[in-house]
């Protein structure tokens, strides 16, 4: 039974939420409304075992004393600290939480990703050579995007934003709308996969 | 000049970083003021809402963290100002963690500060809820059942703005903000195409590409492309916010990344024409 009701849970869960996009009837999504409510409930409490799986890691880390053990004292400490300012201070615009929000982890969350542009530019350094007909068509239009999509494009030729325009609207859109597509195809097929139990991975098996 | 191409190949990146740094410091210091004009997909974000009644409600969400700021809060606030000048009602919500004292500070500083908007009679943040999809499918239901309670713990039923707003049939348009996942390719898979709901788009530049054929289909009424996007749309509805100010700050760093890509390549072909 250990494999079987798994099995039947998923089936019957997703054969539910196929047949309410398709059935209009209110009483069916009034039921279907209830089973997202007990699903939002559920996936809160991955945020607890979240919590858990971060301390339980670095606790080990921290015991055996590992490469930078303090920095993992300065993360747990951390985690402790806004989790208990939340908690018993509120997260309101002008508490404790909210001033250590916008002053410390915006910040520092902003300052993360505009490191990247430093690093984008040195790829795109050492990246765009071109070395074969693919790397040059690649190159060739990464450059006229990058120009024609900021303000400089259009002072260097008026006409460069709808060229751009169109490279992203008839080309760009064409790639990008099959891949889509072909992505939505993997998708229906492993999910019926899945509900029809021939994918088992998620239960832990081979 | 074979030295100098040698010299270009074997180029320390913190000497890319330094040119790049510069090119962003100094039009932020001593502004060009390059021109641009508006594209199509930012003219149909500013007229789909444009076109909506007014006094009307629309759902506003809010869905990236401080990381995309940069990109989006300029777009935020002048969505919110468009939104608010043609007096529609605004339920704002984030179905990311870190949204909500974003979209607090957007509200205060535009609703608040420079509508004197009432909160819960002009606009409301109804704040995080954790489920992804699940929370856009549980909204088409019932929104006052996902969203019991708003932002700062009033219960949604005593809210004027929240009276008679039951799911999407009860909302004009959605606005999305989005940094990624998840965002507005979520919302058109789970919202937009199953209740038929208007829906526009601003989201980040790397992400732009991607919204593409949800725009070109009609899904998407309008798509905002990163600070370019926000730029422009800050120009149509009347701002000067940062989206225009960093512009020219975008525009020199791109142009300089491009001149370390043409010589690369002159130096990657100099040096092995001479190989050969």
């Amino acid at each position: 039974m250990r494999k079987e009701v798994p099995l039947i849970i998923t089936f019957l869960a997703g054969f539910f939420f196929i047949a309410d996009y398709f059935i209009p009837h209110t009483g069916f999504s009034n039921i279907a409304a209830d089973v997202n409510g007990w699903a939002i409930i559920v996936l809160a409490f991955s945020y607890i075992l979240g919590v858990g799986n971060v301390l339980r890691i670095n606790a080990q880390r921290i015991a055996k004393k590992e490469k930078d053990w303090v920095l993992k004292v300065i993360l747990v400490l951390c985690l402790f600290f806004m989790l208990g300012i939340g908690i018993f201070g509120g997260i309101a615009e002008g508490s404790i939480f909210d001033w250590f929000f916008v002053n410390t982890y915006t910040p520092m969350q902003a300052t993360m990703f505009a490191l990247l542009a430093f690093f984008i530019a040195s790829a795109a350094f050492r990246a765009f050579r071109v070395r074969t007909t693919q790397a040059a068509l690649l190159a060739i239009t990464a450059v006229l995007v990058m120009i024609g999509r900021v303000p400089i494009g259009e002072t260097i030729w008026k006409s460069f934003p709808d060229f751009t325009e169109w490279i992203m609207g008839v080309p760009q859109l064409a790639g990008k709308r099959a891949i889509l597509i072909g992505a939505a195809l993997g998708a229906i097929s492993t999910g019926l996969k899945v509900i029809t139990g021939l994918e088992r991975t998620y239960m832990g098996q081979d | 000049m074979r030295k100098f191409f040698e010299f270009i190949n074997k180029l320390d990146r913190r000497v890319i970083f330094i040119f790049v740094a510069l090119a962003i410091i100094i039009p932020l210091l001593r502004p060009l003021n390059i021109k641009f004009t508006v594209t199509e997909p930012v003219q149909g974000f500013y007229d789909a809402i444009e076109k909506v009644p007014q006094g009307s409600k629309v759902l506003f969400s809010c869905d990236y963290e401080p990381g995309s700021r940069p990109e989006l809060f300029p777009m935020t606030v002048a969505a919110l100002e468009q939104m608010l000048r043609r007096n529609l009602k605004v339920i704002a919500l984030s179905l990311w963690p870190a949204g909500p004292p974003i979209v607090e500070e957007a509200l205060s500083d535009v609703a608040e500060k420079q509508f004197k908007s009432k909160y819960g009679v002009d606009y409301v943040n109804l704040g995080f809820k954790e489920g992804r999809e699940v929370v856009m499918v549980s909204m088409g239901s019932s929104i006052p059942t996902t969203f019991p309670q708003d932002f700062r713990g009033t219960k949604v039923s005593e809210i004027p703005i929240m009276q008679g707003v039951s799911n999407f049939s009860d909302v004009k348009l959605i606005v999305n903000i989005s940094g990624g996942y998840p965002g507005t390719k979520e919302w058109v898979q789970q919202v937009q195409a199953r209740y038929n709901i208007g829906l526009v788009s601003g989201c980040t530049a790397v992400s732009a590409p991607e919204y593409y054929p949800y725009y070109q289909s009609g899904q998407l009424r309008g798509l905002l492309g990163g600070m370019k996007g926000a730029a422009e749309y800050e120009m149509l509805v009347g701002r000067t916010g940062l989206g225009r100010k960093g512009m020219d700050a975008q525009s020199m760093a791109h142009l300089i990344i491009f001149l370390f890509i043409v010589l690369g390549n002159l130096a990657y072909f100099s040096l092995k024409k001479k190989k050969t």
